[in-house]
């Protein structure tokens, strides 16, 4: 099962239902949203915060936020 | 008079735009009760109307997460409000408009008329862009302005909706309620009297309403947890952003086109080597290193300048001014005490300049992202940085940039530590000390020991700040959510003007603020230096001139002589003594004493308390004579006072005791509580003693 955190850079994921009670809303208003597309662009050392394009919104999150959300690969 | 409010996303370049419609017809404040910063400036609409603009906090959303967050929500939801606006201006800019949307459909739903403005119209070629504004304003249910604030584009339409604002609507364009019909039907029944949309923002906020009436919201409170739990309110919550982005991407599939062909893209090919997991580190501290250097460089000049036409002043008015308490009062009290201000002011703007260039052109945020995962082991946060290296060059606009900081246990760990860092004030002293007792000598051949002393004492207040918040993210008990969420806003060239305002307004926060202690401090301690009770002190003349009776100087000498005498037997030389059993152990005697006590007005005081001190006066404060004397000053038994072991006892004091006044005030305002600085106070100053105190014993 794939999460924003085993992204690789470069690589594309449909995010998935997740646990809103671990995810802040700032977040979900920034885009992520089930159905939404999010790329890696970059991780920084220990792969902890990860640069994100979500939704066409470039954001960073931390690694404890992002195992949280489940995406399904895209090819 | 009109009354807007700016709103919008953070880095859509709304500052701009309040910058270019007020210019510098602007007033920073404070909101009452808390430190976030209120920016109102007027605009001329004509001739004969004026508009007054409250540039708020920039936020994604309604839904505050952080302090200056909440701002927004609560001036937009108090009609009794003195700000509350008749227009509300929200700011998108032509790249992030379907997030930027998110936040106008909220502000829509809040029955004020609203007006759109779209920044960056310069970039849309680039890009790929094209809008088609009367199709937008039809769906969005508003009017549109077009604007580069880059180019100052479409500023005037701007003014020109504004005169016009009667005919711009104040309706919703989607409706909330339809996430939850029944929900909302039973609150319509409930409160029929309010506006569905804000009863729903009440209901939903974990903020704290200071000024928002509470009948109202106690009662939807109340109403809420008899129908649904904070899980199910979270999940409505989520339903309705998934609502408003539906309608947003509905609305610019008819209205905003990308032709990705066309788009070039700055930002991955600056990011690929920016945040490169070796090169981003080393370009990093290389931009740190030049900073720095820079600093110094650029300040000497003018702070060589303020120091001589203080100096000057301060001559000018003693000859010119009848002698007496009153010319005394305003040389040596409130012209010395100015001065001892005025001297930071450019270090501490150019400090605030490279900063500021460094967040207008959108790199701050990457190196946020680098240092977040290190300063998480110490219980800092990433966006700690700016404070800690703003502290650099004083640390009471360093405190006040922790604002942005969304979990309270790191800001406040920030806030507590930051203070060790090495602020300017400490040079003066550090330099004074380090040329009297570190030998001039070459290690290794290649570096200079004063030199390595002085890199050595920085790199101390970093560590001494880094260890501080890790015991203390061990210690306090502080419960505390922590969503770390910070965008990457695009890269950017930094518009001058709004540069400029930037550092004037931080350099006049530290003026004001720390300013006024300071000042406050020097005009108590010139009173305590200059008088004192008994015969000694107010015979001193008569006394002082039977001592040297046999000896030749010359009336100069005399007077220093005097001065010094007086000094020891006013209040401040009393302390001085009274002090000193504790301080002999850190290798001081009641001299330094006094200048230890006289530093709480600010640090570098103790140059100049201690040219007084060994009658430097009227010789002036250069320093070969100030060291001449130091280096010559001896106890009754004959050995030296300053040695290198009392020397390193006493930088490591400066580097680690709380000595700044305004430091602990600044602090008492941001955290809301006296709590804090006194634990800043006692704990430093204990740190202080006893580092001083094992130095001293360890090398005499």
């Amino acid at each position: 099962m794939h999460t924003i955190a085993t992204l690789k850079k470069g690589e594309k994921g449909i995010i998935q239902e997740f646990d809103i009670d671990v995810i802040p809303l700032k977040l979900i208003e920034m885009g992520c949203l089930p159905g939404n597309i999010v790329e890696l662009v970059q991780y920084a050392p220990f792969h902890d915060p990860l640069y994100i394009n979500i939704n066409d919104s470039f954001v960073a999150i931390r690694k404890e936020t992002a195992v949280h959300i489940s995406i399904k690969k895209v090819s | 008079m009109l009354k807007v409010a700016l709103i919008g996303n953070p880095n859509t370049g709304k500052t701009s735009v309040f910058n270019h419609l007020t210019g510098l017809n602007q007033q920073v404040g404070n909101y009452p009760g808390i430190t976030v910063e209120k920016k109102i400036g007027y605009c001329k609409l004509t001739r004969h109307h004026k508009a007054k603009i409250i540039d708020l906090p920039g936020t994604y959303s309604l839904n505050a997460s952080s302090l200056d967050e909440s701002i927004v929500i609560e001036l937009l939801m108090n009609k009794n409000d003195e700000d509350f606006p008749d227009v509300a201006i929200v700011v998108s800019d032509v790249e992030n408009l379907k997030r930027n949307l998110l936040l106008f459909t909220q502000i829509k739903e809040l029955e004020i008329p609203t007006i759109l403005v779209i920044n960056m119209s310069d970039r849309m070629k680039r890009k790929g862009i094209s809008i088609d504004i009367p199709v937008l304003e039809k769906e969005l249910n508003t009017k549109i302005a077009l604007v580069s604030s880059r180019t100052k584009d479409g500023i005037e339409g701007i003014k020109t909706l504004l005169q016009d604002y009667k005919n711009i609507s104040s309706d919703a364009c989607l409706d909330t309620s339809k996430i939850d019909v029944e929900y909302f039907d039973r609150l319509k029944k409930a409160f029929p009297n309010q506006s569905l949309y804000k009863l729903w923002l009440v209901i939903t906020q974990d903020v704290n309403f200071g000024k928002v009436d509470k009948k109202p919201m106690e009662d939807a409170t109340s109403f809420s947890f008899a129908t649904k739990t904070n899980s199910e309110l979270k999940k409505l919550q989520q339903k309705e952003t998934i609502v408003r982005y539906k309608f947003i991407n509905d609305t610019l599939k008819k209205g905003y086109l990308v032709d990705k062909s066309k788009a070039r893209d700055l930002r991955s090919i600056l990011d690929r080597i920016l945040t490169h997991k070796v090169f981003g580190y080393v370009i990093f501290f290389g931009i740190l290193l030049l900073i720095f250097q820079a600093i110094f460089d650029w300040s000497s000049v003018p702070m060589d300048f303020i120091d001589s036409s203080f100096a000057s002043l301060g001559d000018w008015v003693r000859n010119t001014f009848p002698a007496g308490v009153f010319t005394d009062l305003l040389v040596n009290g409130i012209i010395a005490g100015l001065g001892g201000i005025v001297i930071f002011i450019p270090q501490i703007a150019f400090l605030f300049l490279f900063i500021s260039v460094l967040e207008e052109s959108g790199y701050m945020s990457r190196v946020v992202f680098l240092m977040d995962r290190i300063m998480r082991r110490f219980g800092l946060s990433g966006k700690s940085i700016v404070p800690l290296i703003s502290g650099t060059a004083c640390a009471i606009p360093a405190i006040m940039a922790t604002r942005n900081i969304e979990s309270w246990k790191e800001r406040l760990i920030t806030i507590l530590v930051t203070p060790f860092t090495t602020c300017s004030a400490r040079l003066p002293v550090y330099a004074i000390l380090i040329a009297l007792v570190i030998p001039d000598q070459r290690i290794l051949g290649v570096f200079n020991a004063q030199g390595l002393t002085l890199m050595f004492l920085y790199l101390l207040g970093f560590a001494a700040a880094i260890i501080s918040a890790y015991i203390l993210n061990k210690v306090l008990k502080i419960k505390s959510k922590s969503y770390f969420v910070i965008e990457m806003p695009n890269y950017k060239l930094p518009m001058f003007k709004n540069v400029f305002i930037n550092v004037f307004e931080k350099t006049k926060a530290f003026l004001v603020d720390a300013g006024k202690i300071i000042l406050a401090i020097s005009i108590v301690l010139w009173f305590l230096a200059s008088y004192g009770p008994g015969e000694k002190f107010n015979n001193a003349e008569n006394i002082v001139k039977t001592e040297v009776v046999n000896q030749e100087i010359s009336s100069l000498e005399l007077d220093d002589k005097i001065a010094s005498y007086k000094l020891e037997h006013s209040y401040i030389g009393i302390v001085g003594k009274t002090i000193e059993p504790i301080i002999r152990p850190l290798g001081y005697d009641w001299k330094i004493g006094i200048a230890l006590v006289t530093s709480f007005a600010a640090r570098e005081v103790f140059v100049g308390t201690l040219a007084t001190i060994y009658s430097v006066g009227s010789a002036g404060e250069e320093e070969e004579t100030i060291k001449q004397k130091m280096a010559a000053e001896v106890y009754p038994n004959g050995k030296k006072v300053f040695t290198l072991a009392s020397g390193i006892s006493l930088l490591l004091f400066y580097a680690f005791a709380m000595q700044c006044m305004a430091t602990l005030a600044i602090v008492k305002k941001e955290t809301n509580s006296w709590k804090w600085p006194m634990i800043q106070l006692f704990g430093m100053t204990a740190i202080a003693y006893i580092t001083a105190l094992i130095s001293f014993q360890l090398f005499k």
